[in-house]
Protein backbone atom coordinates (compact mmCIF):
# COMPACT_ATOMS: atom_id res chain seq x y z
CA UNK A 1 0.00 0.00 0.00
CA UNK A 2 1.15 3.25 -0.81
CA UNK A 3 2.86 4.79 2.38
CA UNK A 4 3.87 8.53 2.33
CA UNK A 5 6.01 10.23 5.07
CA UNK A 6 4.28 11.94 7.45
CA UNK A 7 3.25 15.50 6.40
CA UNK A 8 5.89 17.17 9.10
CA UNK A 9 8.52 15.03 7.81
CA UNK A 10 7.77 16.48 4.19
CA UNK A 11 7.04 19.92 4.87
CA UNK A 12 10.53 19.89 6.65
CA UNK A 13 12.10 17.87 3.88
CA UNK A 14 11.44 20.30 1.53
CA UNK A 15 11.46 23.38 3.08
CA UNK A 16 15.10 22.25 4.39
CA UNK A 17 16.01 21.39 1.09
CA UNK A 18 15.09 24.61 -0.56
CA UNK A 19 17.68 26.65 2.62
CA UNK A 20 20.27 23.51 2.69
CA UNK A 21 20.82 23.52 -1.23
CA UNK A 22 21.21 27.96 -0.45
CA UNK A 23 23.06 27.42 1.73
CA UNK A 24 25.98 25.32 -0.20
CA UNK A 25 25.62 27.69 -2.66
CA UNK A 26 26.04 30.66 -0.27
CA UNK A 27 28.78 29.25 1.26
CA UNK A 28 30.95 28.36 -1.99
CA UNK A 29 29.97 32.13 -3.52
CA UNK A 30 30.99 34.04 -0.28
CA UNK A 31 34.55 32.31 0.27
CA UNK A 32 35.02 32.64 -3.55
CA UNK A 33 35.22 36.36 -3.79
CA UNK A 34 36.19 39.81 -2.99
CA UNK A 35 33.04 41.65 -4.27
CA UNK A 36 30.31 43.40 -1.87
CA UNK A 37 28.78 40.06 -2.50
CA UNK A 38 30.74 38.37 -0.20
CA UNK A 39 29.43 40.80 2.59
CA UNK A 40 25.69 40.15 2.34
CA UNK A 41 25.86 36.50 1.57
CA UNK A 42 28.04 36.30 4.74
CA UNK A 43 25.61 38.23 6.90
CA UNK A 44 23.05 35.55 5.37
CA UNK A 45 25.06 32.64 6.15
CA UNK A 46 25.15 33.16 9.72
CA UNK A 47 21.26 33.48 10.83
CA UNK A 48 20.81 30.77 8.10
CA UNK A 49 23.09 28.42 9.28
CA UNK A 50 21.45 28.79 12.63
CA UNK A 51 17.80 28.40 11.30
CA UNK A 52 18.80 25.02 9.66
CA UNK A 53 20.18 24.13 12.58
CA UNK A 54 16.81 24.61 14.65
CA UNK A 55 14.94 22.95 11.83
CA UNK A 56 17.57 19.44 11.55
CA UNK A 57 16.73 19.36 15.16
CA UNK A 58 12.94 19.32 15.25
CA UNK A 59 13.66 16.81 11.73
CA UNK A 60 15.52 14.56 14.25
CA UNK A 61 12.73 13.95 16.43
CA UNK A 62 10.30 13.68 13.88
CA UNK A 63 12.06 11.28 12.42
CA UNK A 64 12.42 9.41 15.58
CA UNK A 65 9.14 9.58 17.05
CA UNK A 66 7.35 8.92 12.87
CA UNK A 67 8.79 5.97 11.33
CA UNK A 68 9.27 6.73 7.75
CA UNK A 69 7.79 4.61 5.23
CA UNK A 70 9.68 1.03 4.27
CA UNK A 71 11.49 1.43 1.23
CA UNK A 72 10.20 -1.12 -1.89
CA UNK A 73 10.97 -4.54 -1.10
CA UNK A 74 12.43 -5.66 -4.05
CA UNK A 75 15.27 -2.71 -3.75
CA UNK A 76 18.61 -4.72 -3.23
CA UNK A 77 20.28 -5.12 -0.03
CA UNK A 78 23.23 -2.72 -0.75
CA UNK A 79 20.92 0.12 -2.06
CA UNK A 80 18.84 -0.23 0.71
CA UNK A 81 22.09 -0.09 2.71
CA UNK A 82 23.26 3.20 0.44
CA UNK A 83 19.98 4.81 0.90
CA UNK A 84 19.69 4.60 5.14
CA UNK A 85 23.34 5.26 5.29
CA UNK A 86 23.24 8.30 3.08
CA UNK A 87 20.14 9.52 4.83
CA UNK A 88 21.69 9.52 8.37
CA UNK A 89 24.65 11.20 6.63
CA UNK A 90 22.84 13.96 5.65
CA UNK A 91 21.17 14.19 8.72
CA UNK A 92 24.79 14.34 10.86
CA UNK A 93 26.07 16.63 8.35
CA UNK A 94 23.41 19.42 8.45
CA UNK A 95 23.29 18.88 12.63
CA UNK A 96 27.05 19.38 12.68
CA UNK A 97 27.48 21.80 10.24
CA UNK A 98 25.89 24.49 11.92
CA UNK A 99 28.03 23.51 14.93
CA UNK A 100 31.34 23.72 13.20
CA UNK A 101 30.78 26.73 11.79
CA UNK A 102 29.68 28.35 15.38
CA UNK A 103 32.48 26.85 16.64
CA UNK A 104 34.88 27.75 13.80
CA UNK A 105 33.66 31.54 14.76
CA UNK A 106 33.99 30.97 18.45
CA UNK A 107 37.49 29.85 17.62
CA UNK A 108 38.52 32.67 15.67
CA UNK A 109 37.30 34.78 18.31
CA UNK A 110 35.06 36.80 15.76
CA UNK A 111 31.93 38.05 17.25
CA UNK A 112 28.85 35.96 16.40
CA UNK A 113 26.24 38.47 15.16
CA UNK A 114 23.04 36.99 13.72
CA UNK A 115 21.16 39.83 13.10
CA UNK A 116 21.12 43.57 14.76
CA UNK A 117 20.67 42.72 18.70
CA UNK A 118 21.18 38.66 18.14
CA UNK A 119 23.98 37.58 19.35
CA UNK A 120 25.45 34.06 20.01
CA UNK A 121 27.89 32.96 22.27
CA UNK A 122 31.13 31.30 21.90
CA UNK A 123 30.97 27.56 22.00
CA UNK A 124 34.40 27.18 21.86
CA UNK A 125 37.63 28.60 23.12
CA UNK A 126 39.77 31.17 21.03
CA UNK A 127 42.33 29.38 20.18
CA UNK A 128 43.87 29.75 16.37
CA UNK A 129 45.33 25.92 15.90
CA UNK A 130 41.31 24.60 17.24
CA UNK A 131 40.54 27.14 14.78
CA UNK A 132 42.63 25.62 12.00
CA UNK A 133 40.91 22.51 12.56
CA UNK A 134 37.34 23.52 12.67
CA UNK A 135 37.39 25.71 9.94
CA UNK A 136 38.69 22.66 7.43
CA UNK A 137 36.27 20.34 8.91
CA UNK A 138 33.23 22.77 8.24
CA UNK A 139 34.74 23.07 4.65
CA UNK A 140 35.09 19.63 3.78
CA UNK A 141 31.92 18.71 5.70
CA UNK A 142 30.64 21.00 3.10
CA UNK A 143 31.60 19.66 0.63
CA UNK A 144 30.47 16.22 1.71
CA UNK A 145 26.64 17.61 1.88
CA UNK A 146 27.00 18.67 -1.39
CA UNK A 147 27.87 15.59 -2.83
CA UNK A 148 26.15 13.62 -0.64
CA UNK A 149 22.82 16.02 -1.61
CA UNK A 150 24.13 15.61 -5.39
CA UNK A 151 23.75 11.28 -5.09
CA UNK A 152 20.38 11.95 -3.22
CA UNK A 153 18.93 13.78 -6.01
CA UNK A 154 20.42 11.39 -8.61
CA UNK A 155 18.83 8.34 -6.74
CA UNK A 156 15.05 10.01 -6.18
CA UNK A 157 15.49 11.02 -10.25
CA UNK A 158 16.25 7.31 -10.53
CA UNK A 159 13.75 5.90 -8.30
CA UNK A 160 11.43 8.12 -10.05
CA UNK A 161 12.15 7.87 -14.17
CA UNK A 162 14.39 4.53 -14.13
CA UNK A 163 12.26 2.85 -11.31
CA UNK A 164 8.78 4.11 -11.39
CA UNK A 165 8.98 2.67 -7.26
CA UNK A 166 7.24 5.85 -6.23
CA UNK A 167 9.86 6.25 -3.52
CA UNK A 168 10.24 10.01 -4.94
CA UNK A 169 6.29 10.20 -4.58
CA UNK A 170 6.49 9.44 -0.94
CA UNK A 171 7.95 12.36 -0.54
CA UNK A 172 5.55 14.73 -2.33
CA UNK A 173 2.42 16.39 -1.76
CA UNK A 174 -0.69 16.83 -3.31
CA UNK A 175 -2.84 14.06 -5.60
CA UNK A 176 -0.76 10.97 -4.83
CA UNK A 177 0.06 10.17 -8.43
CA UNK A 178 -0.29 6.19 -7.63
CA UNK A 179 -3.68 6.55 -6.91
CA UNK B 1 21.74 -9.75 -19.36
CA UNK B 2 20.30 -12.06 -17.34
CA UNK B 3 16.43 -13.63 -17.83
CA UNK B 4 13.49 -12.30 -15.67
CA UNK B 5 13.11 -13.97 -12.69
CA UNK B 6 9.61 -15.44 -12.14
CA UNK B 7 8.46 -13.86 -8.57
CA UNK B 8 11.00 -10.77 -9.08
CA UNK B 9 8.39 -8.55 -10.83
CA UNK B 10 7.25 -6.32 -7.48
CA UNK B 11 3.94 -4.48 -7.10
CA UNK B 12 3.79 -0.84 -6.12
CA UNK B 13 1.33 1.03 -3.99
CA UNK B 14 -1.74 1.99 -3.15
CA UNK B 15 -4.35 0.17 -1.21
CA UNK B 16 -3.36 -3.12 -2.95
CA UNK B 17 -3.74 -1.89 -6.61
CA UNK B 18 -0.54 -2.24 -8.71
CA UNK B 19 1.05 0.81 -9.97
CA UNK B 20 3.85 -0.62 -11.86
CA UNK B 21 4.69 -4.29 -12.67
CA UNK B 22 8.94 -3.74 -13.61
CA UNK B 23 10.02 -6.73 -14.79
CA UNK B 24 13.98 -7.18 -12.80
CA UNK B 25 16.13 -8.82 -14.94
CA UNK B 26 19.12 -6.87 -13.60
CA UNK B 27 19.85 -5.07 -10.07
CA UNK B 28 22.88 -3.19 -11.38
CA UNK B 29 22.49 0.49 -11.61
CA UNK B 30 24.29 0.59 -15.29
CA UNK B 31 22.02 -2.17 -16.35
CA UNK B 32 18.51 -0.31 -15.78
CA UNK B 33 20.30 3.06 -16.96
CA UNK B 34 21.31 1.67 -19.70
CA UNK B 35 17.70 0.29 -21.12
CA UNK B 36 16.65 3.88 -19.95
CA UNK B 37 18.62 6.25 -21.75
CA UNK B 38 16.20 8.91 -22.14
CA UNK B 39 16.04 9.09 -18.36
CA UNK B 40 19.43 8.54 -17.96
CA UNK B 41 20.72 11.23 -20.14
CA UNK B 42 17.60 13.74 -17.83
CA UNK B 43 19.55 12.17 -14.97
CA UNK B 44 22.75 13.10 -15.92
CA UNK B 45 21.80 16.36 -17.54
CA UNK B 46 20.18 17.60 -13.73
CA UNK B 47 23.33 16.36 -11.72
CA UNK B 48 25.45 17.62 -14.45
CA UNK B 49 24.17 21.38 -14.18
CA UNK B 50 23.88 21.47 -10.65
CA UNK B 51 27.62 20.50 -10.05
CA UNK B 52 28.63 23.39 -12.95
CA UNK B 53 26.40 26.36 -11.32
CA UNK B 54 28.19 24.83 -7.65
CA UNK B 55 31.40 25.14 -9.34
CA UNK B 56 30.56 28.43 -10.41
CA UNK B 57 29.33 29.99 -7.53
CA UNK B 58 32.65 28.26 -5.67
CA UNK B 59 34.41 30.42 -8.64
CA UNK B 60 36.42 27.41 -9.77
CA UNK B 61 36.07 28.87 -12.75
CA UNK B 62 34.95 32.29 -14.62
CA UNK B 63 37.65 33.82 -13.66
CA UNK B 64 36.09 35.52 -10.48
CA UNK B 65 38.90 37.57 -7.95
CA UNK B 66 38.92 35.88 -4.72
CA UNK B 67 40.72 36.67 -1.65
CA UNK B 68 42.78 34.30 -2.05
CA UNK B 69 44.16 35.88 -5.16
CA UNK B 70 44.62 38.71 -3.27
CA UNK B 71 46.54 37.20 -0.60
CA UNK B 72 49.03 35.14 -2.78
CA UNK B 73 49.77 38.78 -4.37
CA UNK B 74 50.61 40.34 -0.99
CA UNK B 75 52.79 37.12 -0.45
CA UNK B 76 54.83 37.94 -3.45
CA UNK B 77 54.52 41.63 -2.84
CA UNK B 78 56.83 41.32 0.35
CA UNK B 79 57.68 37.53 0.62
CA UNK B 80 56.38 34.82 2.60
CA UNK B 81 56.16 35.23 6.30
CA UNK B 82 54.92 32.12 7.82
CA UNK B 83 52.55 32.56 10.97
CA UNK B 84 52.44 36.67 9.95
CA UNK B 85 49.67 38.75 8.95
CA UNK B 86 49.78 38.94 5.03
CA UNK B 87 49.96 42.89 5.96
CA UNK B 88 50.42 45.34 8.67
CA UNK B 89 52.90 42.14 9.53
CA UNK B 90 55.14 44.33 12.13
CA UNK B 91 53.07 45.12 14.94
CA UNK B 92 52.36 45.30 18.74
CA UNK B 93 49.86 44.80 21.33
CA UNK B 94 47.75 47.09 23.88
CA UNK B 95 44.84 47.03 26.32
CA UNK B 96 42.75 49.77 27.42
CA UNK B 97 39.07 51.33 27.13
CA UNK B 98 37.14 53.33 24.71
CA UNK B 99 34.80 56.03 26.94
CA UNK B 100 31.49 57.05 25.25
CA UNK B 101 30.36 60.53 26.19
CA UNK B 102 27.05 59.94 25.13
CA UNK B 103 27.49 62.12 21.84
CA UNK B 104 27.47 59.31 19.15
CA UNK B 105 23.96 58.24 20.56
CA UNK B 106 22.28 60.51 18.40
CA UNK B 107 23.83 59.42 15.34
CA UNK B 108 23.49 55.85 16.25
CA UNK B 109 22.33 53.25 18.63
CA UNK B 110 25.25 51.45 19.19
CA UNK B 111 25.98 50.90 22.91
CA UNK B 112 29.42 52.13 22.60
CA UNK B 113 28.65 55.16 22.13
CA UNK B 114 26.48 55.52 25.32
CA UNK B 115 27.99 57.24 28.26
CA UNK B 116 30.12 54.36 29.62
CA UNK B 117 33.28 52.38 29.47
CA UNK B 118 34.43 49.52 26.89
CA UNK B 119 37.17 47.07 26.83
CA UNK B 120 39.91 47.68 24.15
CA UNK B 121 41.99 45.35 22.48
CA UNK B 122 44.20 47.03 20.00
CA UNK B 123 47.22 46.36 17.99
CA UNK B 124 49.81 49.48 16.03
CA UNK B 125 51.30 48.52 13.45
CA UNK B 126 53.15 49.58 10.56
CA UNK B 127 52.80 49.12 6.91
CA UNK B 128 54.03 45.98 4.43
CA UNK B 129 54.27 42.27 5.11
CA UNK B 130 57.66 42.47 6.64
CA UNK B 131 57.64 41.02 9.87
CA UNK B 132 61.15 42.78 10.71
CA UNK B 133 60.63 46.03 8.65
CA UNK B 134 62.54 49.21 9.24
CA UNK B 135 60.08 52.05 10.40
CA UNK B 136 62.00 54.49 8.82
CA UNK B 137 60.04 54.67 5.73
CA UNK B 138 56.76 57.14 4.26
CA UNK B 139 54.15 53.96 4.95
CA UNK B 140 51.00 53.31 6.97
CA UNK B 141 50.91 54.01 10.69
CA UNK B 142 48.07 51.93 11.96
CA UNK B 143 46.02 51.32 14.67
CA UNK B 144 43.73 48.60 15.03
CA UNK B 145 40.89 47.86 17.54
CA UNK B 146 38.50 45.82 19.03
CA UNK B 147 35.99 47.52 20.84
CA UNK B 148 33.70 45.64 23.40
CA UNK B 149 31.12 47.27 24.68
CA UNK B 150 28.80 47.17 28.13
CA UNK B 151 26.68 45.01 26.25
CA UNK B 152 28.70 42.77 24.88
CA UNK B 153 28.31 43.87 21.41
CA UNK B 154 32.15 44.02 19.84
CA UNK B 155 33.05 46.66 17.31
CA UNK B 156 36.60 46.41 15.34
CA UNK B 157 38.03 49.06 13.11
CA UNK B 158 41.48 49.15 11.35
CA UNK B 159 42.31 52.44 10.88
CA UNK B 160 45.34 54.05 9.21
CA UNK B 161 47.45 57.11 9.24
CA UNK B 162 46.08 58.57 6.23
CA UNK B 163 42.96 60.11 5.33
CA UNK B 164 42.71 58.61 2.50
CA UNK B 165 43.59 54.64 0.45
CA UNK B 166 45.75 54.49 -2.64
CA UNK B 167 43.10 52.37 -4.65
CA UNK B 168 39.40 52.52 -4.84
CA UNK B 169 38.09 48.89 -5.41
CA UNK B 170 39.22 45.19 -5.25
CA UNK B 171 40.64 44.87 -9.22
CA UNK B 172 43.05 48.13 -8.30
CA UNK B 173 44.30 46.79 -5.33
CA UNK B 174 44.94 43.75 -6.89
CA UNK B 175 46.54 45.92 -10.30
CA UNK B 176 48.73 48.03 -7.79
CA UNK B 177 50.17 44.46 -6.32
CA UNK B 178 50.83 43.00 -9.13
CA UNK B 179 52.69 46.54 -10.98
CA UNK B 180 54.72 47.30 -7.85
CA UNK B 181 55.97 43.73 -6.96
CA UNK B 182 59.81 43.35 -6.69
CA UNK B 183 61.22 41.81 -9.92
CA UNK B 184 64.03 39.62 -10.15
CA UNK B 185 66.42 42.47 -9.20
CA UNK B 186 64.31 43.05 -6.02
CA UNK B 187 62.74 46.20 -7.31
CA UNK B 188 59.45 47.17 -9.11
CA UNK B 189 59.61 46.81 -12.43
CA UNK B 190 59.29 50.46 -14.02
CA UNK B 191 58.04 48.84 -17.15
CA UNK B 192 55.03 47.68 -15.35
CA UNK B 193 54.61 50.83 -12.59
CA UNK B 194 54.33 52.97 -15.19
CA UNK B 195 51.40 52.23 -17.28
CA UNK B 196 49.84 51.23 -13.76
CA UNK B 197 50.14 55.25 -12.50
CA UNK B 198 48.75 56.46 -16.04
CA UNK B 199 45.69 54.28 -15.75
CA UNK B 200 45.59 55.24 -11.64
CA UNK B 201 45.34 58.92 -11.11
CA UNK B 202 44.05 57.87 -7.94
CA UNK B 203 47.39 56.16 -7.06
CA UNK B 204 49.54 59.24 -8.02
CA UNK B 205 47.53 61.56 -6.45
CA UNK B 206 47.82 59.39 -2.94
CA UNK B 207 51.73 59.15 -3.47
CA UNK B 208 51.90 63.15 -3.36
CA UNK B 209 49.53 62.87 -0.39
CA UNK B 210 51.98 60.91 1.36
CA UNK B 211 54.77 63.29 0.19
CA UNK B 212 53.12 66.29 1.50
CA UNK B 213 51.24 65.14 4.50
CA UNK B 214 54.04 66.12 7.47
CA UNK B 215 55.08 62.57 9.15
CA UNK B 216 54.33 62.28 13.38
CA UNK B 217 57.17 61.67 15.17
CA UNK B 218 55.56 59.15 17.30
CA UNK B 219 52.80 56.43 17.03
CA UNK B 220 51.14 58.43 19.83
CA UNK B 221 50.80 61.86 18.20
CA UNK B 222 49.38 60.25 15.01
CA UNK B 223 46.13 60.42 13.89
CA UNK B 224 44.41 57.94 12.50
CA UNK B 225 41.29 57.28 9.97
CA UNK B 226 38.78 54.59 9.54
CA UNK B 227 39.84 55.20 5.45
CA UNK B 228 36.29 53.88 4.24
CA UNK B 229 33.04 55.06 4.72
CA UNK B 230 30.51 53.47 7.13
CA UNK B 231 26.47 54.31 7.75
CA UNK B 232 25.37 54.75 11.64
CA UNK B 233 22.05 54.01 12.27
CA UNK B 234 20.51 56.21 14.55
CA UNK B 235 17.50 55.01 16.99
CA UNK B 236 15.10 57.15 14.99
CA UNK B 237 16.10 54.75 11.90
CA UNK B 238 17.68 57.60 10.47
CA UNK B 239 21.30 56.54 8.30
CA UNK B 240 24.19 58.69 8.31
CA UNK B 241 27.50 58.14 6.41
CA UNK B 242 30.58 58.73 8.33
CA UNK B 243 33.96 58.71 8.44
CA UNK B 244 35.78 58.63 11.95
CA UNK B 245 39.06 58.96 12.83
CA UNK B 246 40.93 59.55 16.44
CA UNK B 247 42.51 62.52 17.14
CA UNK B 248 45.99 62.38 19.10
CA UNK B 249 45.47 64.38 22.33
CA UNK B 250 49.66 64.41 22.69
CA UNK B 251 51.47 67.16 21.39
CA UNK B 252 52.16 67.51 17.60
CA UNK B 253 55.68 66.98 17.16
CA UNK B 254 57.03 65.85 12.99
CA UNK B 255 59.85 63.78 11.64
CA UNK B 256 62.00 65.20 8.80
CA UNK B 257 60.95 62.96 5.89
CA UNK B 258 64.86 63.15 4.27
CA UNK B 259 66.55 61.28 7.54
CA UNK B 260 63.83 58.81 7.73
CA UNK B 261 66.07 56.23 6.31
CA UNK B 262 68.65 57.05 9.08
CA UNK B 263 66.32 56.43 12.28
CA UNK B 264 66.79 52.91 13.81
CA UNK B 265 64.84 49.80 12.75
CA UNK B 266 62.46 49.90 15.83
CA UNK B 267 62.65 53.31 16.72
CA UNK B 268 58.71 53.90 16.12
CA UNK B 269 57.99 51.33 18.74
CA UNK B 270 60.90 52.16 20.89
CA UNK B 271 59.32 55.59 20.87
CA UNK B 272 55.53 53.91 21.74
CA UNK B 273 57.42 51.66 24.58
CA UNK B 274 59.24 54.92 26.35
CA UNK B 275 55.68 56.83 26.32
CA UNK B 276 53.50 54.25 27.53
CA UNK B 277 55.76 53.90 30.05
CA UNK B 278 55.17 57.39 31.58
CA UNK B 279 51.47 57.19 31.78
CA UNK B 280 48.10 56.34 29.65
CA UNK B 281 47.78 57.50 25.87
CA UNK B 282 44.87 58.81 24.62
CA UNK B 283 42.71 60.23 21.36
CA UNK B 284 39.92 61.39 20.72
CA UNK B 285 37.56 60.15 18.13
CA UNK B 286 35.70 62.10 15.92
CA UNK B 287 32.93 61.31 13.56
CA UNK B 288 32.66 62.88 10.71
CA UNK B 289 29.13 63.48 8.83
CA UNK B 290 28.91 62.78 4.57
CA UNK B 291 26.37 65.45 3.16
CA UNK B 292 24.46 64.85 0.18
CA UNK B 293 26.79 64.51 -2.79
CA UNK B 294 30.18 63.23 -0.93
CA UNK B 295 31.23 60.44 -2.69
CA UNK B 296 30.49 57.29 -0.02
CA UNK B 297 32.07 54.69 -2.88
CA UNK B 298 35.33 55.51 -2.81
CA UNK B 299 38.53 56.12 -0.09
CA UNK B 300 40.57 57.85 -2.16
CA UNK B 301 38.79 60.90 -2.17
CA UNK B 302 38.68 62.84 0.99
CA UNK B 303 35.50 64.49 2.19
CA UNK B 304 35.80 68.57 2.73
CA UNK B 305 37.02 69.22 5.64
CA UNK B 306 34.11 71.49 6.58
CA UNK B 307 31.46 68.50 7.52
CA UNK B 308 30.21 67.64 10.61
CA UNK B 309 32.04 66.45 13.28
CA UNK B 310 31.16 64.85 16.38
CA UNK B 311 33.51 63.59 19.40
CA UNK B 312 32.14 60.81 20.52
CA UNK B 313 34.59 59.78 23.05
CA UNK B 314 37.83 58.54 24.25
CA UNK B 315 40.29 55.94 23.76
CA UNK B 316 43.01 55.45 26.23
CA UNK B 317 45.46 53.06 26.24
CA UNK B 318 46.46 51.42 29.10
CA UNK B 319 49.03 48.89 28.62
CA UNK B 320 51.14 47.88 25.92
CA UNK B 321 52.14 44.07 25.27
CA UNK B 322 54.10 42.20 22.94
CA UNK B 323 52.39 40.17 19.74
CA UNK B 324 53.79 37.02 21.48
CA UNK B 325 52.65 37.38 24.80
CA UNK B 326 50.20 39.92 23.94
CA UNK B 327 45.63 39.30 23.19
CA UNK B 328 46.03 41.31 20.12
CA UNK B 329 48.10 38.47 17.89
CA UNK B 330 44.86 35.73 17.25
CA UNK B 331 42.64 38.52 16.70
CA UNK B 332 40.97 39.28 12.59
CA UNK B 333 40.60 42.77 12.85
CA UNK B 334 37.79 42.48 10.34
CA UNK B 335 35.93 46.23 9.59
CA UNK B 336 32.70 44.54 9.23
CA UNK B 337 32.78 43.30 12.37
CA UNK B 338 30.28 45.50 13.16
CA UNK B 339 27.77 46.19 16.55
CA UNK B 340 24.21 46.71 15.98
CA UNK B 341 24.06 50.57 15.22
CA UNK B 342 26.74 50.44 12.53
CA UNK B 343 26.87 49.05 9.43
CA UNK B 344 28.87 48.83 6.31
CA UNK B 345 28.54 51.37 3.56
CA UNK B 346 28.74 51.41 -0.32
CA UNK B 347 32.74 51.68 -0.44
CA UNK B 348 34.11 48.30 -2.08
CA UNK B 349 37.15 48.09 -0.47
CA UNK B 350 35.15 47.33 2.99
CA UNK B 351 34.74 43.98 1.17
CA UNK B 352 37.69 43.18 0.07
CA UNK B 353 39.20 43.49 3.24
CA UNK B 354 36.76 41.63 4.76
CA UNK B 355 37.56 38.86 2.65
CA UNK B 356 41.64 39.34 2.61
CA UNK B 357 41.48 39.43 5.95
CA UNK B 358 39.67 36.03 6.47
CA UNK B 359 42.11 34.53 3.84
CA UNK B 360 45.15 35.77 5.73
CA UNK B 361 44.13 34.80 9.37
CA UNK B 362 43.14 31.37 8.48
CA UNK B 363 46.43 30.61 6.35
CA UNK B 364 48.53 32.46 9.60
CA UNK B 365 46.47 30.11 12.18
CA UNK B 366 47.14 27.01 9.97
CA UNK B 367 51.03 28.49 10.07
CA UNK B 368 51.37 28.37 13.60
CA UNK B 369 52.27 31.78 15.44
CA UNK B 370 56.21 32.44 14.76
CA UNK B 371 58.04 35.12 17.17
CA UNK B 372 57.36 38.26 16.11
CA UNK B 373 60.16 41.11 16.58
CA UNK B 374 58.48 42.41 19.78
CA UNK B 375 60.32 40.15 22.01
CA UNK B 376 63.22 42.05 22.34
CA UNK B 377 61.55 45.21 22.97
CA UNK B 378 59.52 44.93 26.01
CA UNK B 379 57.73 47.01 28.15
Amino acid sequence: MTERFWLPARILHWLMAILVIAMLFIGAGMVSTVSRTHEWLFAIHKPLGFIIFVLVIIRLIVRLVHKPPPLPADMPAWMRHAATLSHWLLYALMFFLPLLGWSTLSAAGYPIQLAPHVHLPPIAPHNLALYTVLRDAHGFGAYLLFFTYLAHLGAALFHHLVRKDGVLASMLFGKNPAG
Amino acid sequence: MKPAQAGSAYTVYRKGTPMAQIPQDNHSIIGQLRRNKGAAALIAAVLGTVLLLFAWAGGWFGGRLGPGKIADALQVHDGLHDGFRRAHTKGYCFTGHFDGNGQGTRLSVANVFAQGESRVIGRFSTGGGMPDSPDGRLVFRAIALSITSPNGEVWRTAMDSTAIFPVATPQAFMAFLTATSPGSDGKPDPAKVGPYMAAHPETVAFGKYLKDQPLASSFVNTRYYSINAFRFVGGDGNTHVVRWSLDPTAAPEWLDKDKLAQMPRDFLFDDLIKRAAAGPLTWDMSVQLAAPGDKTDDATVQWPGDRESVKVGRLTIDHLVTEDEGPCRDINFDPLALPTGIKGSDDPLLAVRSAVYSSSFRRRAAEGPHPSFSREHKP
